[in-house]
């Protein structure tokens, strides 16, 4: 009896791990959690239309995933933020573009920010929305954490060389930032453009309103690139992969998902 | 009879394996942790890592002050035991002194329960329901702030407290009570003067334990506490802790890199710090154990 189960238990065993084993012979794609939900997409059209491939989409952040490309980790690693120069022997496609929208609660009086007012906030200069012409009270700053994509653009497009706050709300994700600026009438904060709901509001910049088409004009300064890196020349399997996302039909998901296409 | 020998040293040697596999992998993690936070320290001065007021460890110069991590911990974790003893040590003496037998079978695994709640759960309970209350109550910029979290990471140290408090308040012999009751005491003398310090070691276990549970607690602190890297001088304004910061950003680290070690710096302090703290719970259970024996 005893012996009976050890065998089941072991066969068990094996067939999970045969299972797995199948699951792992597709495509890794691993790296910042800006552009996962989007990837997720892609690979689920894509394994539709390909059934004998295997994408697997995995998260981690845009540093992780370049390091686990690099690694060989992972086949494709994804960056929602532009490569430091030392990253810059991998090979690099653009596979989409994202707007950084700055929001704020949708009660807030203000609907317009210059750049500058934006960095007084987030350096911790301006304190009170009083000093920008909305109510007297006090501004929750949120930010991003130290290493993510979203944070890496952000300070590269807005702060440039200066420091978000010490005493600025930190958090990690895209949705809990905007959970937070949902909740809280004096808060102010950014995310990816393609996740701003009906709960947030996003703020014009220099007077120009946050959306497609002053993306792809470049009136509206806040965008970075969505990239997907690979150690030197991808391979077959990844290149047929990256030709999709690369296509009219994949750039149509692009769209839809509101993102900004690259062609 | 051979066979059933056999089998029995077989066991046993299954057995001795199982007992040095948990010592193997202590010994193993506390190598890793040393190892991968050692090149930090070619880089930066040991003090200037533990008392330097800035952490911004992915700027250009990178800064890795962890002070306002370490006492982000210790300041929320204090918190917690502000919420948590009274409340915890409360519930225990009701529970093994006052209740009676139908209704202590109640509470006790009720209070139990409450450990088996995933602090994720608690952290979300937070933010949409403690944070939005504190704001309106204090008038605070944000609900997401140093009391948010000791208010969870106390509930969260209650069952702990409670439970462990609980089994030393009930295993008092019961001749301790008897002759303070002949003495002439009353109920409650008995209980604050008899039973409640005879069964000090195991409460003060109790609290160093809950505080282990606190300080090491990481997800609800990164949901409620803010996670602002301040120097905390009030419970009403948001703090970092040093685990929320290991979680938060271990994820977007490049290996290899100073952040990189200077996380495992961060672990490091840590595990020497809940280290000290259950030293501390033996040395005192021993302690007052011999005093009372």
């Amino acid at each position: 009896m005893q012996k009976s189960k050890l065998v089941f238990f072991l066969c068990l065993l094996t067939v999970i791990g045969c299972a797995r084993d199948k699951a792992g012979t597709g495509i890794t794609v691993a790296g910042s959690t800006s552009v996962q939900p989007f990837a997720d997409k892609w690979a689920e059209v894509y394994m539709d239309e390909h059934p004998d491939q295997v994408v697997n989409i995995q998260g981690g952040g845009s540093s992780a995933g370049i390091q686990a490309a690099k690694s060989g980790a992972c086949n494709i690693g994804t960056s929602s933020r532009e490569l430091k120069p030392d990253e810059k022997d991998l090979t690099e496609i653009v596979v989409a573009r994202d707007g950084l929208a700055i929001i704020v609660h949708t009660s807030n009086r203000i609907d317009n920010l210059t750049i500058e007012q934006v960095k007084g906030i987030f350096t911790g200069k301006i304190r009170n929305w009083r000093e920008i012409g909305g109510n007297d009270k006090l501004i929750t700053v949120v930010t991003r954490e130290e290493g993510s994509g979203t944070r890496g653009a952000f300070q590269e497009l807005v702060m440039k060389k200066d420091r978000v706050a010490k005493s600025a709300i930190v958090q990690d994700s895209n949705g809990t930032v905007r959970e937070i600026v949902a909740g809280d009438p004096n808060a102010i904060g950014y995310i990816s453009l393609g996740l701003v709901n009906n709960k947030v509001r996003a703020l014009k910049l220099n007077g120009v309103p946050a959306t497609d088409e002053n993306i792809i004009s470049k009136k509206y300064k806040l965008v970075r690139p969505f990239l997907f890196v690979t150690k030197g020349e991808p391979t077959p399997v990844c290149r047929e992969f990256i030709d999709f996302v690369q296509s009219a039909e994949g750039q149509k998901l692009v769209s839809e998902e509101g993102l900004i296409p690259v062609k | 009879m051979q066979l059933k020998k056999k089998k029995e040293k077989l066991l046993e040697w299954l057995f001795l394996f199982f007992a040095f596999l948990s010592n193997i992998l202590l010994v193993g993690i506390i190598i890793i942790l040393f190892k991968e936070s050692l090149p930090l320290f070619k880089e930066i001065k040991v003090l200037d890592f533990l008392l330097g007021r800035h952490w911004y460890p992915t700027y250009d110069p990178a800064e890795f002050g962890i002070l306002p991590l370490i006492l982000g911990s210790l300041w929320v974790t204090i918190g917690s035991l502000l919420v948590a003893v009274p409340l915890g040590l409360g519930a225990a003496i009701y529970i093994s002194e006052i209740a009676s037998t139908s209704l202590k079978e109640i509470l006790k695994p009720v209070v139990e329960v409450l450990a088996g709640i995933p602090s994720v759960v608690l952290g979300f309970f937070g933010m949409v329901v403690i944070a939005p209350f504190l704001q309106e109550v204090f008038k605070l910029p944000t609900g997401l702030n140093a009391l948010n979290g000791s208010i969870l990471l106390g509930i969260m140290a209650i069952p702990t407290i409670t439970s462990i408090s609980e089994d030393c308040l009930s295993s008092v012999p019961r001749g301790f009570k008897e002759a303070s009751y002949a003495l002439g005491a009353n109920r409650w003398e008995t209980m604050i003067k008899v039973t409640v310090p005879a069964a000090f070691s195991g409460i003060s276990s109790a609290v160093i334990l809950g505080m282990g549970r606190a300080i090491g607690e990481t997800m609800t602190v990164l949901m409620v506490a803010g996670g602002s890297a301040v120097i905390p001088h009030s419970f009403l304004q948001p703090v970092r802790t040093m685990t929320a910061t290991i979680a938060a950003e271990m994820g977007e680290t490049a290996i290899g890199s100073e952040h990189y070690y200077a996380l495992f710096g961060i672990a490091v302090v840590l595990f020497i710090l809940t280290l000290i703290f259950n030293i501390i719970a033996d040395l005192v259970a021993q302690r007052f154990r011999k005093r009372i024996v």
